[in-house]
């Protein structure tokens, strides 16, 4: 039975869609069947990410509806295998989800892939809520700063209270930190928190550090996930924080200022 | 036999006929022309939003002066607009009660204790108005809290309080065993305890108990209340936070005292 991982933050722009593209992708590079869902009804996305977006004919909201196959609207990356993309509908709104609907789909999915990854839109309202209802992990994707820190603070919260595995009583939904967007300048300088104040905080524990980095914007704008860049640090880190999702055990790197030389500095690449 | 015919009955039956007893917030007017009286309300509700949202609320006329016409129906749509809800009155005298039936509020026996969250409460100000508002139903407040602080059922929490989240021990004791978040609140009728970082809100002692206190490891709260009784972060003596403390009132005045070190044996 495949597991089902939401990857939620409560805030918007913090990572969940880059995050959730550069997860399905290390998970499958690895040899896992993945499968990743956009939640983000009307804000259609993840298929832009994933380089997929010319390819969608029918999505998530034509399957809950029942006006398609599920197969008919998986898409399969062309890039790497076991790796699958089930786009939601860029015309609807968020109460085309119902509960009923996206659990027949988590089912079906459950049967053929691993693991099952869920973008969830930002908020904490119906959208939200569908996303992490039947996760069985969380990956809480948080930037260094207080109001990101304490919207998934309320995130944990709801995952506690209102998810699936709370309501039936069953064994709570297993938490990891994912920090992104993480600057160590701009953290060294007292203008973000670290990663200590964060774990204080939140108090779950840190599956990765992901750095701020130019590559991100870059990789998205021509649709491959960031982790398949494995010069960039964010891709590395990454792929690191994959490794540690399966069990590795892989040293944090990208917290602290690296030195960098003078060509590095003059030209501000954040590599 | 009587267990059967009661058995019988209680199948029929679309309903059931029971006493209860509810502890309510108690809310005195004094005035209820004052042009104030909203705005203070406001802002008050806006110190706790949670604690107010749907909030029932029974309101005191024995401070209304008698020659005053009060439109009952009036306050209680203002108090909804604020989050409250008017379920009944009590005290006053006869032609308040009467103009208060008339909007649908009934009368109410005078509690005992009745000074849940006194609004003449203000952080940097002696309590002494909460034990003496108790004292004005004829409660001896200290010793009857007192009393009722043993035996009564506490309410254990084992997971984070997170942010958004309220948990109310109805009646007795609130035990968490693990930190509560900033925008996370707490109340209880008697002590609350933390054993974890107090971050969010703790107001215990919630219907009037005086002798309710508040326990925690580390101290780092947005706001602490003891019966009405409040301080909010920024009050914190900069000594005690982030110290493992107890909140108590003291003469009147709300104390936040560290637990030095006599207490947990270290030098
Ligand atoms: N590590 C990073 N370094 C630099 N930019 C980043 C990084 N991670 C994400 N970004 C940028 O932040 C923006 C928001 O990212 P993304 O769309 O993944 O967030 P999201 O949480 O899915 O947003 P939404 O809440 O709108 O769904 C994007 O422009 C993305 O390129
Ligand atoms: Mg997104």
């Amino acid at each position: 039975m495949g597991q089902i991982i939401v990857m939620t933050s409560g805030k918007g722009g913090v990572g969940k869609t880059t995050s959730s593209a550069a997860f399905a992708t290390g998970f499958a590079l690895r040899g896992h069947k993945t499968v990743v869902i956009d939640f983000d009804v009307g804000l259609r996305n993840l298929d832009l990410i994933m380089g997929c977006e010319r390819r969608v004919v029918f999505d998530f909201i034509n399957v809950i509806n029942g006006e398609s196959k599920l197969h008919q609207a998986l898409i399969k990356d062309k890039k790497v295998d076991n790796l699958y993309i089930l786009p939601t509908s860029q015309t609807r709104d968020k109460d085309a989800l119902t509960k009923e609907g996206v659990e027949k789909v988590m089912e079906e999915l459950r049967k053929e892939f691993e693991f099952i990854i869920c973008d969830s839109p930002a908020g904490i309202e119906k959208g939200a809520l569908m996303a992490l209802y039947f996760a069985d992990q969380a990956i809480i994707v948080t930037n260094p700063e207080v109001s990101s820190v304490r919207d998934s603070d309320r995130i944990l919260g709801m995952l506690a209270a209102r998810s699936r595995r709370a309501e039936l009583g069953l064994e709570p939904v297993v938490e990891h930190l994912l920090l992104t967007r993480y600057d160590p300048y701009r953290v060294e300088r007292g203008e973000m928190l670290n990663v200590d104040d964060v774990l204080e905080i939140l108090a779950i524990p840190l599956l990765g550090v992901i750095p701020e980095s130019r590559e991100v914007l870059r990789a998205s704008n021509v649709g491959m996930p960031i982790i398949l860049d494995d010069e960039s640090n964010a891709g590395q880190a990454y792929a690191d924080a994959v490794g540690r999702f399966l069990g590795e055990d892989i040293e944090h790197r990208f917290i602290k200022p690296q030195k960098r030389g003078l060509l590095a500095r003059l030209f501000g690449r954040t590599r | 036999m009587a267990t059967d015919t009661e058995n019988v009955s209680e199948k029929d039956a679309s309903f059931q006929l029971r006493g209860g007893t509810f502890s309510l917030m108690v809310l005195k007017l004094l005035d209820a022309a004052s042009d104030t009286l909203f705005a203070k309300l406001g802002d008050k509700v806006r110190q706790a939003p949670n604690f107010f949202r749907n909030a029932p609320v029974v309101l005191d006329l024995d401070g209304l002066p008698g020659n005053e016409l009060v439109d009952f129906a009036d306050l209680k749509a203002r108090f909804r607009e604020l989050g409250l809800i008017t379920l009944a009155v009590q005290g006053g005298i006869h032609r308040h009660q009467e103009a208060a039936l008339r909007a649908g509020l009934p009368l109410v026996p005078v509690s005992g204790r009745s000074n849940k969250l006194d609004t003449t409460a203000r952080p940097d100000t002696p309590a002494a108005a909460t034990p003496k508002a108790a004292n004005r139903h004829g409660a001896p407040a200290p010793a009857r809290a007192g009393q009722e602080a043993t035996g009564r059922p506490a309410m254990v929490i084992n997971e984070p309080v997170r942010s958004g989240r309220q948990i109310y021990a109805q009646g007795g004791d609130l035990v968490v065993t693990a930190m509560v978040s900033a925008g996370a609140e707490l109340l209880a009728d008697g002590h609350i305890h933390v054993y974890g970082a107090l971050r969010g809100r703790a107001l215990a002692g919630l219907a009037g108990d005086t002798s309710a206190r508040i326990f925690c490891l580390s101290l780092e709260a947005e706001m602490v209340s003891i019966s009405g009784l409040y301080r909010v972060n920024e009050d914190i003596p900069p000594a005690i936070f982030k110290k493992p403390a107890q909140i108590y009132l003291k003469d009147g005045y709300l104390s936040l005292d560290p637990f030095s070190d006599r207490f947990s044996g270290n030098s």
